[in-house]
């Protein structure tokens, strides 16, 4: 929301008060902007100064408002400046020189879509690439707080930011072709991929399963602009722009350790919350290795964002929602030990198994739609000549299948409710005659039948086929995540 | 159901005979249930850490006697032992568990249920004075007396250390029928039954072989027995189309990965995958936890 700063200058005792549900780093602003003012070469008022972050119920915080509160401040004096239709953005240094600051993309696009008449913005030299990204705006780059004045009283004018350029398509990420074999995974990665599924991999350590997780992003479709900039937004508000160029159309891929916080996972800290790792994973891939390690009360936060693709934090100052629309992909080991259904023979007591297997059961369980074993791979098979296909093969069909998605209900089949996928699914009475006997026979509860059924649409989706038919369900019953142990 | 445990003792008119072919008898049993008159019986015996195969087949062959009219009988443990007692009650058979601790002691506990439906259906029995805890050095003991009781004894899964190798030794000194499932030869739960195999004990393959080694049983059900538990014999297999014949073909009982299998026909992972579903909804294959899969025909 586009915070309006107010200034009143009053005959008294000399004073700078700043008011507005405002946090510490804007009450020291006081200490920041007196002295700009001052190394600036300008006269900071020796009367009584007011101001007044408008709406002042809201909570505000950030050294953001320093140049704006500057300006407003000289302006109160000096009624030559220019200010229609402008607004400033960017932290003072003493020598009021402009200094960058953390989620310039989200306010820009706030500022451009608000219908308040801003035409223009103002921000710290660093930041400009990023706000230029905001459709609507002219972004004016401030190096200092006397370049800005020159700009406003018309005797000199800023630079124009232009946008930051898209990167070249990195290739940095792992390709599938770099994992050998392993060769009903990647089948399942291809599904997941293609329909937006949540994919549990289990198997041995060192089998490969990170490996194939990083190659899912690889095959998904490129993020169309205005999502990359969703993402862009988000990665802007934790100041981590640089480690994710912010017009990179490739989708995010978080891999958070499992001693990670709760608020690093979901969101939260100290003040209005910061979007936690399951937002940085927005429109990409969420990568949670070793999931049965994470604790019980992180995968149940995950519950609400797996469901509503986006998660709420309330703090004590205001409850914030932020767009966390991921793909999970889970990863862990068979049992304790790692080695059940390896070579090597399972240790493990049958009791720790039930426990083991149990930690999964319940908020995530139902949530996956895909389980896939990662088997340890034989040497023949890691030297072998056999020619593994790539990634780009593999997103062409991904990218088809997603067409076809788009042209039903428009969402992934992965996000599909059970009417909707019974509508969408259009099964042929081979594959219903299947499924009721599934039903019947594996023991299918109602929720795992619609997920059965959700993979079995993207597996026709990936054949080109408009109705499911009876191999897509047989398929798909392959890959049904057990419900017993 | 005789809801208390009853003591019966060698003079009793319900004591099974056949323990008296042991060189030292236990001094009494506490029964609960009823052993009733000695009927055919055959001691279903192996690993407590058995593999998912392993306690299917123990399962299936429990069924096949039971509802041939064999009694069943084992030790209630983990794994192979309560997978038998399951399958004679599924088949609406009679089994008998031997236990090592105390009669009100019920061990492992989470067998609570099963231990009331083995007592409903046949009886539990122990020679161990009420309240004696699980104690290691009580099971040799109480297998001697499953060795006894029993025509026959099945040995399904065993280690080499396996307590389920002194049923079968306690079986053979009393002249009583072993026989051992045989298992792949890196199977470690398998090392034990190979072991007996490769001494002289039958092998077995069916419950055909069962049924041929001990005269008692084929009394007992001249028809010959139901072949659930046979493994694949091709006749079996003729209800499935050609391509899911194929994958059957190239399973054996031992648990493979779809991937091993994908790759030794040339099949793509799509493939092999759509045809194992269709083979496990028609109750051909299991998948395991792991990942992989086993054939149950």
């Amino acid at each position: 929301m586009p915070v309006r700063v107010e200034v009143d200058i009053a005959n008294g005792l000399p004073g700078f008060t700043i008011v507005g549900l405002t946090d510490r780093a804007i009450q020291e602003a006081r200490e920041r902007v007196k002295p700009a003012i001052r190394n600036a070469g300008f006269d900071f008022p020796s009367r009584r100064v007011t101001v007044n972050l408008a709406p002042a119920e809201m909570p505000k915080e950030g050294t953001g408002f320093d140049l704006a509160i500057a300006i407003a401040v000289l302006r109160a004096a000096d009624p030559s400046l220019l200010l229609d239709g402008i607004a400033f953005l960017g932290e003072l240094a003493l020598d009021a020189s402009v200094r960058p600051i953390t989620g310039v993309l989200p306010m820009a696009r706030c500022l451009a879509g608000a219908g308040i008449g801003i035409r223009r913005l103002i921000v710290p030299v660093e930041n400009a690439g990023e706000a230029a990204l905001a459709d609507g705006l002219q972004v004016l780059e401030a190096p200092s707080l006397s370049a800005c004045v020159a700009y406003l009283r018309g005797e000199r004018p800023l630079v124009s930011a232009v946008r930051d350029a898209s990167p070249a398509p990195a290739d940095l990420e792992p390709d599938l072709a770099a994992v050998r074999g392993q060769g009903q995974a990647k089948r399942a990665l291809e599904i997941a991929a293609a329909g937006g599924h949540n994919l549990l991999m289990t198997g041995p350590p060192g089998a490969g399963k990170t490996m194939l997780a990083r190659t899912v992003p690889s095959l998904l479709p490129d993020l169309r602009y205005d999502a990359a900039l969703e993402v862009a937004a988000i990665y802007s508000l934790r100041g981590t722009l640089r480690e994710r160029p912010p017009t990179t159309l490739r989708p995010p891929f978080r891999s958070p350790h499992h001693s990670i916080s709760r608020a690093g996972l979901v969101g939260g800290g100290t003040g209005l919350a910061q979007p936690g790792e399951i937002s940085l994973a927005h429109r990409g891939v969420l990568f949670l290795d070793e999931l049965c390690e994470f604790s019980r009360q992180h995968l149940e936060a995950l519950r609400q964002p797996l469901e509503e693709r986006a998660v709420t934090v309330a703090r004590a100052r205001a409850a914030v929602t932020y767009p966390a629309d991921f793909m999970l992909v889970g990863a862990s080991n068979p049992c304790p030990c790692g080695h059940l259904g390896d070579a090597r023979g399972c240790s493990c007591e049958p009791r720790q198994l039930v426990a083991y297997q149990g930690r999964l059961s319940g908020p995530i369980k139902d949530r996956i739609d895909l389980v896939t074993s990662v088997p340890r791979q034989e040497y023949r098979e890691i030297f072998g000549d056999a020619v593994e296909e790539r990634s780009t093969a593999v997103r062409a069909r991904v990218e088809a299948a997603r067409a076809r998605q788009n042209a039903r209900p428009g969402i992934a089949n992965g996000a599909l409710t059970g009417r909707e996928i019974l509508a969408a699914a259009r099964s042929t009475a081979q594959a219903r005659r299947l499924l009721a006997l599934s039903g019947e026979r594996l023991h299918l509860s109602a929720r795992a039948f619609f997920r059965v059924l959700r993979v079995a649409r993207t597996i026709a989706d990936l054949a080109g086929d408009d109705r499911v038919g009876e191999d897509a369900v047989a398929e798909a019953l392959h890959y049904r995540i057990e419900t017993t142990g | 159901m005789s809801l208390a445990p009853r003591w019966i003792e060698p003079r009793s008119r319900e004591w099974p005979e056949r323990l008296d072919h042991l060189e030292q008898p236990p001094t009494g049993l506490w029964q609960l249930g009823s052993i009733g008159p000695t009927v055919p019986s055959v001691a279903i015996v192996g690993s407590r850490r058995a593999t998912f195969g392993g306690m299917e087949i123990a399962r299936s062959v429990g069924h096949d006697l039971g509802a041939a009219g064999v009694q069943v009988i084992s030790g209630m443990a983990l794994g192979i032992d309560a997978a038998a007692h399951v399958g004679a009650l599924e088949a609406g058979g009679t089994t008998i568990a031997v236990l090592g601790c105390g009669i009100d002691v019920c061990y492992p506990a989470r067998h609570a249920d099963l231990r009331a439906r083995i007592a409903a259906s046949g009886a539990v029995i122990t020679e161990e004075p009420a309240g004696t805890p699980p104690l290691k050095h009580n099971f040799p003991k109480r297998n001697r007396i499953i060795a006894a009781l029993a025509h026959a004894v099945v040995v399904v899964e065993a280690t080499e250390r396996s307590g389920a190798l002194s049923t079968a030794r306690w079986a053979a000194d009393l002249g009583r029928e072993v026989l051992a499932v045989p298992g792949s030869i890196r199977a470690r739960q398998s090392s034990g039954t190979n072991l007996l195999i490769r001494d002289g004990v039958r092998p077995f393959l069916s419950i055909a072989d069962l049924f041929d080694a001990v005269e008692e049983l084929r009394q007992a059900a001249p028809g010959g027995p139901a072949t659930a538990a046979s493994p694949g014999r091709e006749g079996t297999l003729e209800r499935f189309s050609p391509p899911l014949r194929e994958i059957l073909a190239r399973m054996g009982t031992h648990p493979v990965h779809p991937d091993q299998v994908g790759i030794a026909l040339g099949l793509s992972p799509s493939v092999v995958a759509t045809r194992l579903g269709a083979l496990e909804l028609a109750g051909a294959v299991m998948s395991l936890p792991g990942g992989l899969v086993a054939r149950t025909v």
